[in-house]
């Protein structure tokens, strides 16, 4: 029964939270808005996610959410340096190819989201086969490295929370 | 008022000082550096601390100082961290599509194309292309 009324448990809970956000208060009748939207959204959308992905670790997955806040911050100040003091002569850019070992899509998402928002590397295409990521770094003198940091630090992390 | 207000008013104004700051030196990225790839990388990095720190301090100011919570801000930045990235790869898409040309790009290494050059990949409809017929 808790199952059929719940089909996808942590889409009902994003959901029920980000009602209760969004109204910004506490309330009863809020309460039971969200509460019918985390059934019947489930239900409606049930068609779009016929191999939806199992989160295998939730704390991993929140202990991977704040490495990635932390290492947001770190990129902000690296990438207002270069930006401030460095000569934009001087700015090394660079296409690096990272090799994924990543195989769901919602994986690969993540990683591509990550990069994207971390240290000065915006992910900017994938090999039509899915197995190569396509990464723009703004100043690297050293592609190799950074592209090891992708595999060791972000990479490794996902694979473990999703495959 | 009493003396904590005074130290948590100068912590909400330090954040939203920095948070100035941040957004200043990305649109300061934006005029400094050369082409459209490097530029991405200002306002997408830049920015994030920028509003994120006016948020924690919006935030904070209604909590400690008008003492009611607000909760808009983390929906905020979770939407900020969907939409962002997903906005960066599309500027990226389209500058490789009208400015870069395949050959000067760095192989994928394993034998496929990029998926933005790969002509196999093109899943646009012909038909949505040409021009509707208007009365």
């Amino acid at each position: 029964m808790l199952k059929r009324l719940f089909p996808h448990p942590l889409l009902s809970v994003v959901l029920f939270v980000t009602w209760m956000l969004l109204v910004n208060q506490f309330k009863i009748g809020s309460l039971v808005m969200a509460l019918i939207l985390s059934i019947i959204i489930p239900w409606m959308t049930a068609a779009y996610w016929p191999n939806r992905p199992k989160l295998k670790q939730l704390p991993a997955f929140a202990a991977y959410c704040l490495l990635v806040m932390w290492d947001i911050i770190v990129a902000n100040i690296q990438v207002a340096k270069i930006i401030l003091f460095m000569p934009a002569n001087k700015i090394q850019s660079a296409w690096i190819p990272v090799p994924i070992e990543l195989k769901t899509p919602e994986a690969i998402t993540m990683l591509a989201g990550t990069i994207t928002m971390t240290p000065g590397t915006v992910t900017a295409d994938m090999s039509s086969c899915g197995r190569v990521l396509l990464i723009h770094s703004l100043h690297a003198p050293d592609p190799d490295a950074i592209r090891d940091d992708i595999k060791s630090r972000y990479e490794a992390r996902l694979k473990r929370i999703f495959e | 008022m009493n003396g904590m207000d005074a130290y948590i008013e100068y912590a909400i104004s330090a954040l939203l000082v920095i948070g100035g700051l941040f957004g200043l030196v990305g649109s300061f990225g934006l005029l400094k550096l050369r082409d459209t790839m490097q530029r991405l990388h200002a306002p997408t990095k830049a920015t994030t601390v920028g509003v994120g720190s006016a948020l924690i301090a919006s935030m904070a100011y209604f909590m400690l100082i008008e003492g009611k919570t607000s909760w808009h801000e983390l929906l905020i930045t979770l939407f900020l961290f969907l939409t962002a990235p997903i906005t960066a790869n599309f500027i990226a898409k389209a500058h490789m599509h009208l400015a870069i040309r395949e050959e000067d790009m760095p192989a994928t290494g394993v034998g496929t194309d990029w998926a933005t050059y790969d002509p196999e990949m093109e899943v646009v409809d012909p038909a949505l292309l040409e021009p509707v017929q208007r009365n």
